[in-house]
């Protein structure tokens, strides 16, 4: 057996949890610090070591514990970025709440490792029910940092995001159950490629989709994410925006594309729909917010949008660039959320208006800013922009109307982060408080730097985040195939014109028809 | 290594550089960086444009790096220079290294100069990355790049509201037309099964009979790929419907406007119809509507362009106007043309952008015309400079002859159009005979305000302001004049006598750094024309197969009637004649005619009312929407049925309700742990 890797990259940061527990402060900040580093290491070294081109499963460990269920762990190449962009951002997460949080820094530090485990779990996890209880326990830690170091609405907060995930995950559990007395496994790689009959596809579809769905979150059922942004410290953001709104997009890769393929060519035109009221309908409804974090929030809304759209384009380039929204989303918006952050930690409000001008006393912080604001804007050259390519030139393939309509994101992404960036850095220095914050330090510096080194290197060299998915999205494909769509761009070449649409006959040809 | 690679590469090291340095050295440091490197880049384009010229180079693409591979969608980034990039490449290179050479100047005041070169450079690289794109997705690229240059050099004096407002409006305006291009990339990948701009081009005339489906439509394959990639052009190039951002964009620093809102950026959309000439001559209906779009904006914007006070907005509309030319020129096939109009036009609006500037600075940052006069001898080079301009925009020249850069290209697209012979280009023929006499009036206009006449000096509120505090004060540089001039609607232009008229203040001739790009750049408004009309009209072997050459077009544009050949000349003729009368003659004339012609001059005025119908319509609706979908959507349905409704029903169900409420995290526990004992159950029994 090889080296378990993946359980010790869920070990390191479950001991150091249950050591924050008991540290102070100051001790538990850098034992978290400590422990999120290991595990990015370990996260490179799980890069390095990934065969691409190999095995679909790689490093797989299996235990078995009873009744079929078991302790599989085992990732592909979708898995493998995900766990990346986790294990990524969690150090950065931990540097962000370093001054912002004060009370409880034990339990906080915890609270942040524990969903470390759990999200490396979701995306690791090859058995359905561990799945599920990484899925549904990820959840527990997000919702208590929210509850517990929130802002001052943050009962209802946690209560909206609750109730929400409450009644996905409960019908998520009963379609699971039907499913394994289907098959007769837990087993997801085998599931994979068991064939459940179209009319239960329909159902449990319907039961996968109300989790994901939520998760994503998909329009109507995103009310909860907005309030959640709002009043989660700035680390929880970052994890919320960066991680947790992408298990609703890896559920559907993972489960009801390939396990529900009819279903899912069934229900893609609802899908589509809902995909374009949320495009235009959340975009309109960032461009009135006051509120900097609800104006992100509500664009991550538009912006998965076009990764549900992208996924159910049922080819190549609609599921790859939907998982390059993903990837590059979770950088983006996490980092626009630091960005906020970092002007919270100095003026205490979330308020736009109360800024403006900081272009003037604080150039390193406007600079970054309009890096991530011009990267979720999907400006080429950045981690956005391949990925709402590919996934838009996919979609194109099968609908025009939804692809127009999908495609107009980037005119309200440029409106309404445009038009947030003029009222935070550019302009007169309004407000003598927020004139005399001062610039980056070094702790903000070091957060945001890798952050955009990343953006960057995804949008000019995407191949060394895409290559890794190749094969399983390939195969993902084919697997699809059989229910795939048709198009309707329907071409059909004729018979080509004699002559160049600017023909002009010869000058001796008209005198010789004199 | 390839020179391509210095050309396009060294730009972007400097403005990184550049930028980084900002503050922390003297500015002169990243000034010099930047200025360096396009000095550079100019000095190793020009040989690649020779070697074209003479026919002693080939195309070849210069690869760079692999950038996205997805299934069948693969495409690198990579440096192609050919015919069409290497005029591009000396367009770009030039005026950008004078402009940044003119910035020394120009800027010298403010103390932001670093982060403006850096932007300046950074421009200079997304515009060749654009040029020299092998494939659309690059090329989109660069189309980008530049928007984003754009976006942040119009607000580059960011604390001025009219100066965001500005670059937001670019930045958005532009992402309409980026919404076709994309469209346009996606279809033509659909098609062709690839993004490769050689490739398509082969390709497309095997689709000219395809049909396809588009937004439940049946329509010609070619004729929509290329609309949609139209639109992108359009924007890009400030075609009527996406145009009102380029006179908005005036409120960037004057350098700026020579750069991007003349020369270079805004000709991105001739370039790339003129790039994929081989795939537009397969679409009839596509080269219709671009040959209509382009003379009715030349036409459209040269009205607009006589009614103007600020003068940089009347070169703004100039500028539209010329777009209009190079598009309807390349509707018609004459592709040739248009590339040498675009080519001309750098030099002579570049200049007068400078020269602009020039007066500008030497008139302490006013830009309303009303308030210049009598300058000829006060700023004589900046006054030469500007003449040259004038001459090469209006088209003097005498046919055999000689003639100023803007004669041949010019003529030879209002040739073309009359020589094509369809309904369509005779309707662009008229609209832009019509046209070029508009250009001459106001441009002769411009510099009759300007440089004849009594100087009308002391009104000016930014003249009062120098005489009283003596100095430049950065931080007012270049306030809205515009919004003075809007309410202001008597428009009798004042003649008070000299000495009133001066305020007591004394213009002064601009620094050598800003005449030495004068006077290069009139250079190339006088000669450009003369020297290479043979090259760019009748070079089949110039152009190599980089453009589609239409060789019975040109044929017949050479054989048009005397009549076609002069009317170009006439009108400029009759063009001047009536600016002389009206400015010079007798001044009483503009406010008499205004007032007589009154609702057609007020719509002129008002730019056809384009910014408000867009207004109404578009932004308006669209925080309405925004508010209502929030307030009674999310909060007012979504929210009050959803979860505030869930938690009502429980709040009033029981009180064993409440208790489940109140201990959330529990109850959470409690369902999974329900939930995980049902599914044991399930499974096992």
């Amino acid at each position: 057996m090889e080296f378990p890797i993946l359980s010790l990259m869920l070990a390191v940061p479950l001991v150091a949890a249950i050591a924050c527990l008991f540290l102070s402060a100051q001790s538990a900040r850098m034992v978290a610090l400590f422990a999120t580093l290991f595990d990015l290491a370990l996260g490179v070294l799980l890069w390095l070591n990934f065969d691409i081109g190999g095995a679909q499963w790689q490093f797989v460990e299996r235990a078995e514990i009873f009744a079929g269920f078991s302790y599989a762990l085992g990732i592909d190449g979708i898995a493998l970025m995900l766990i990346m962009l986790s294990v990524f951002l969690m150090p950065i997460c931990i540097l962000a709440s370093w001054d912002a949080i004060t009370k409880r820094v034990g339990e906080y530090m915890a609270a942040f490792l524990l969903m470390e485990v759990l999200m490396i779990g979701v995306f690791a996890a090859q058995d359905m029910f561990l799945f599920y209880i990484f899925f549904e326990a990820g959840l527990i830690p997000m919702y208590l940092i929210i509850g517990v170091w929130g802002g001052d609405n943050r009962i209802y907060a946690s209560y909206k995001f609750f109730l929400y995930t409450l009644l996905g995950s409960v019908l998520m559990l009963i379609a699971m159950m039907w499913m394994v007395n289907d098959a007769g496994t837990t087993d997801i790689p085998t599931l994979l490629n068991y064939d459940f009959s179209p009319q239960a596809q329909t159902w449990l579809w319907l039961a996968f989709f109300a989790s994901f769905a939520v998760k994503m979150p998909m329009w109507p059922v995103h009310t909860w994410l907005p309030d959640a942004h709002v009043q989660a410290p700035t680390a929880g953001s970052v994890i919320l925006a960066g991680v947790l709104l992408k298990l609703g997009g890896y559920g559907f890769i993972r489960f009801s594309l390939p396990m529900f393929p009819e279903a899912s060519a069934q229900f893609a035109w609802l899908v589509f729909a809902l995909s374009m009221v949320a495009v235009i309908y959340t975009s309109l409804v960032a461009l009135v917010q006051h509120d900097m974090k609800k104006l992100i929030a509500y664009s991550s809304v538009a912006h998965m949008a076009i990764v549900t759209a992208g996924l159910f384009a049922f080819n190549v380039q609609g599921i790859e660039g939907a998982m390059m929204v993903m990837l590059g989303h979770g950088l983006v918006s996490g980092a626009l959320f630091l960005c906020v952050g970092v002007i919270y930690d100095r003026l205490h409000t979330r308020e736009i208006d109360r800024y403006g001008g900081l272009s003037i006393n604080m150039p390193k912080y406007a600079l970054f800013f309009l890096l991530f604001t011009m990267a979720s804007i999907g400006l080429p050259g950045t981690s956005n922009f391949v990925g709402e390519f590919l996934a838009l030139a996919g979609l194109y393939k099968v609908s025009t109307l939804v692809t127009l309509v999908c495609t107009t994101g980037i005119i309200l992404g440029a409106a309404y982060m445009l038009y947030l960036y003029r009222r935070v850095a550019f302009g007169e220095q309004r407000n003598a408080d927020a004139a005399r914050m001062p610039d980056l330090n070094a702790r903000e510096w070091i957060m945001l730097a890798p952050i955009a080194a990343a953006t960057l290197w995804m949008g000019v060299y995407p191949e060394s985040f895409l290559a890794p998915m190749r094969q399983d999205i390939a195969a993902l494909e084919v697997r699809m195939a059989r229910a795939a769509p048709v198009g309707d761009s329907q071409l059909r070449v004729g018979e080509p014109m004699e002559r160049n649409a600017n023909f002009v006959a010869a000058a001796h040809d008209a005198e010789g028809a004199h | 290594m390839h020179p391509i690679l210095f050309i396009v590469f060294l730009p972007l090291l400097a403005a990184i550089v550049g930028g980084f340095i900002n503050k922390s050295a003297p500015s002169v440091v990243a000034k010099s960086i930047t200025t360096g490197a396009l000095f550079i880049s100019c000095a190793l384009s020009w040989p690649v444009f020779i070697g074209f010229w003479l026919g002693d180079s080939t195309a070849t693409v210069v690869p760079v790096l692999q950038w996205m591979q997805s299934g069948d969608l693969a495409f690198d980034w990579a440096l192609r220079v050919d015919t069409l990039t290497a005029v591009m490449l000396v367009v770009i290179t030039t005026v950008s290294a004078l402009v940044h050479l003119y910035s020394w100047g120009y800027m010298e005041e403010d103390p932001d100069q670093p982060r403006f070169f850096a932007y300046l450079s950074l421009f200079t690289f997304a515009m060749l990355m654009l040029v020299t794109a092998d494939n659309l997705v690059q090329m989109f690229f660069g189309w980008e790049g530049v928007g984003l240059a754009s976006y942040l050099l119009i607000g580059f004096w960011f604390k001025k509201p009219s100066a965001n407002a500005a670059a937001i409006k670019a930045f958005v305006v532009n992402r309409v037309g980026d919404l076709g291009f994309m469209l346009g990339i996606f279809g033509t990948f659909l098609v062709f099964g690839t993004v490769s701009i050689p490739e398509i081009l082969e390709a497309a005339p095997s689709m000219s009979g395809a049909t396809i489906g588009f937004l439940g439509y049946r329509v010609a394959t070619m004729d929509v790929l290329c609309i949609l990639l139209f639109i992108g052009a359009m924007g890009k190039s400030a075609q009527l419907g996406l145009h009102t951002w380029l006179p908005d964009a005036m409120e960037g620093p004057t350098p700026v406007s020579a750069l991007i809102h003349a020369a270079t950026m805004v000709t991105a959309g001739v370039f790339m119809v003129c790039r994929l000439s081989p795939m537009f001559e397969t679409a009839p209906v596509a080269l219709g509507v671009v040959t209509f779009i382009g003379a009715a904006t030349c036409i459209f914007a040269a009205t607009v362009g006589t009614t103007q006070w600020d003068i940089k907005r009347v070169i703004a509309y100039s500028t539209c106007s010329q777009l209009g030319y190079m598009f309807f020129a390349a509707g018609v096939g004459a592709y040739g043309a248009a590339m040498f109009h675009l080519f001309t036009h750098a030099f002579f609006k570049a200049l007068l952008f400078l020269g602009a500037g020039s007066v500008i600075h030497a008139m302490h940052h006013e830009q309303d015309m009303r308030y210049y006069g009598a300058l000829r001898k006060e700023i004589p080079l900046t006054f030469w400079a500007m003449m040259a301009g004038t001459l090469a925009i209006t088209g003097v020249g005498v046919l055999y002859v000689f003639g100023f850069a803007g004669f041949y290209s010019k003529d030879a697209i209002l040739e073309a159009a009359f020589a094509r012979g369809t309904e369509i280009s005779m309707f662009a023929f008229w609209m832009g005979a019509i046209a070029a006499l508009l250009t001459s009036f106001y441009s002769w206009r411009l510099m009759f305000l300007t440089f004849w006449g009594k100087p009308r000096w002391a009104d000016s509120e930014h003249i009062q302001h120098a005489v009283h505090h003596g100095h430049d004060d950065p931080e007012d540089h270049n306030p809205a004049v515009q919004e003075d001039a809007g309410h202001d609607v008597t428009h009798a232009v004042p003649s008070p006598n000299y000495e009133a008229g001066t305020g007591g203040y004394h213009p002064h001739e601009s620094p050598l750094s800003m005449l030495i790009p004068l006077g290069i750049l009139s250079i190339g408004a006088v000669f450009a024309g003369f020297v290479f009309k043979d090259a760019f009209i009748d070079g089949a072997d110039f152009w190599d197969g980089s453009i589609y050459f239409n060789e019975n077009l040109i044929h017949a544009l050479h054989n048009v009637p005397y009549w076609v050949k002069l009317t170009a000349t006439f009108v400029m003729l009759i063009g001047l004649a009536i600016a002389w009368l009206a400015y010079i003659k007798d001044t009483t004339i503009p406010a008499k005619g205004a007032e007589q012609l009154g609702p057609i001059y007020r719509f002129f005025y008002n730019k056809w009312y384009f910014d408000e119908l867009y207004h109404y319509l578009f932004i308006v609706p669209a925080f309405w929407l925004g508010r209502q979908f929030w307030k009674l959507g999310d909060v007012g349905t979504i929210d009050r049925f959803g979860p505030n409704g869930v938690a009502w029903v429980v709040e009033k169900g029981s009180v064993g309700a409440k208790k489940f409420q109140t201990g959330y995290l529990y109850s959470y526990a409690l369902v999974m742990l329900l939930g995980l004992v049902a599914a044991v159950t399930w499974v096992l029994f």
